[in-house]
């Protein structure tokens, strides 16, 4: 019954030219969605990706099992210095992710060109 | 179902203890609270803190027994609508705590565990209460229309 998460790794350049790698969700984000997103984020290198930014725009459902997921890719991402930004979220999600302190560790922007312009 | 009566409307929902059929009452309470009148803003906050409720008594109430099921009863009064979420399980007493982002991020605390907070974070009421005889317990939650609500 839960919907199936979908992911895509896309890679974008800020203004002055530094690749960028957008991660593209779909769906649902909750318990199910480990693969997703921690395994999708374990896929790229830790040695080239030093900024990610995390694609909600197609998301239309997260609990807090998918926030828990979240916090996870951030503790992998501070461990391995790269920076993480997040985009897309509905102003209800918005709100949840700063309620649980999310925005201490990634900033969040209303949609992709904002969030470039600050990396 | 649904039973009127003079002052409150009653509208019940059975789940299987299957996740992902939150979902089933997430949008009946939206549908609910949309007839009532509720802003949007408040339909999300009590559409997450519904799906937080149901979650929780499939997984911790009813361990995922899928023989067992889950009630959902929303009583749209006048001015505020009450949800009770009911599992078989024997309840508990925890007290929801705000989740520690630093600890969640430093390995010092469950990144899960935040339904509690959610919970109680999104609605104006929310109450736990433990079933006599270590059975049927249930989260009761209530959420009110704004003054300005029309």
């Amino acid at each position: 019954m839960q919907t199936e998460t979908k992911s895509k790794i896309d890679t974008t350049t800020t203004s002055s030219g530094n690749p960028v790698t957008v991660l593209r969700f779909e769906g649902d984000i909750s318990s199910s969605s480990k693969d997703a997103v921690i395994g999708t984020y374990q896929s790229l290198s830790k040695a080239t990706v030093k900024t990610v930014l995390l694609d909600f725009t197609k998301v239309e459902y997260i609990n807090s099992s998918g926030i828990a997921l979240v916090i996870q890719l951030l503790m992998e991402a501070a461990n391995s210095g790269q920076k993480v930004l997040a985009f897309g979220l509905s102003p209800h999600f918005q709100k949840v992710f700063t309620m649980v302190g999310i925005t201490k560790y990634a900033g969040l922007f209303p949609d992709q060109a904002t969030a470039l312009a600050t990396v | 179902m649904t039973v009127a009566t003079a002052r409150t409307t009653t509208v019940e929902v059975r789940l299987p203890s299957r996740l992902g059929f939150e979902k089933v009452a997430m949008s009946t309470a939206a549908s609910v609270a949309k007839l009532m009148g509720f802003r949007e803003e408040r339909i999300e906050d009590l559409k997450t803190a519904i799906a937080e409720a149901c979650i929780n008594a499939i997984e911790h109430g009813n361990r995922l027994n899928e023989k067992l099921s889950v009630g959902v009863t929303l009583s749209a009064g006048t001015d505020a609508l009450e949800v009770k979420v009911m599992d078989d399980g024997k309840g508990f007493k925890a007290t929801p705590h705000k989740p520690d982002i630093d600890k969640k991020m430093h390995g010092e605390e469950d990144p899960r565990g935040m339904g509690m907070f959610l919970i109680q974070a999104l609605v104006d009421e929310a109450e736990w209460v433990v079933g006599a005889n270590g059975k049927g317990s249930y989260v009761r939650l209530v959420i009110r229309l704004d003054k300005e609500e029309p």
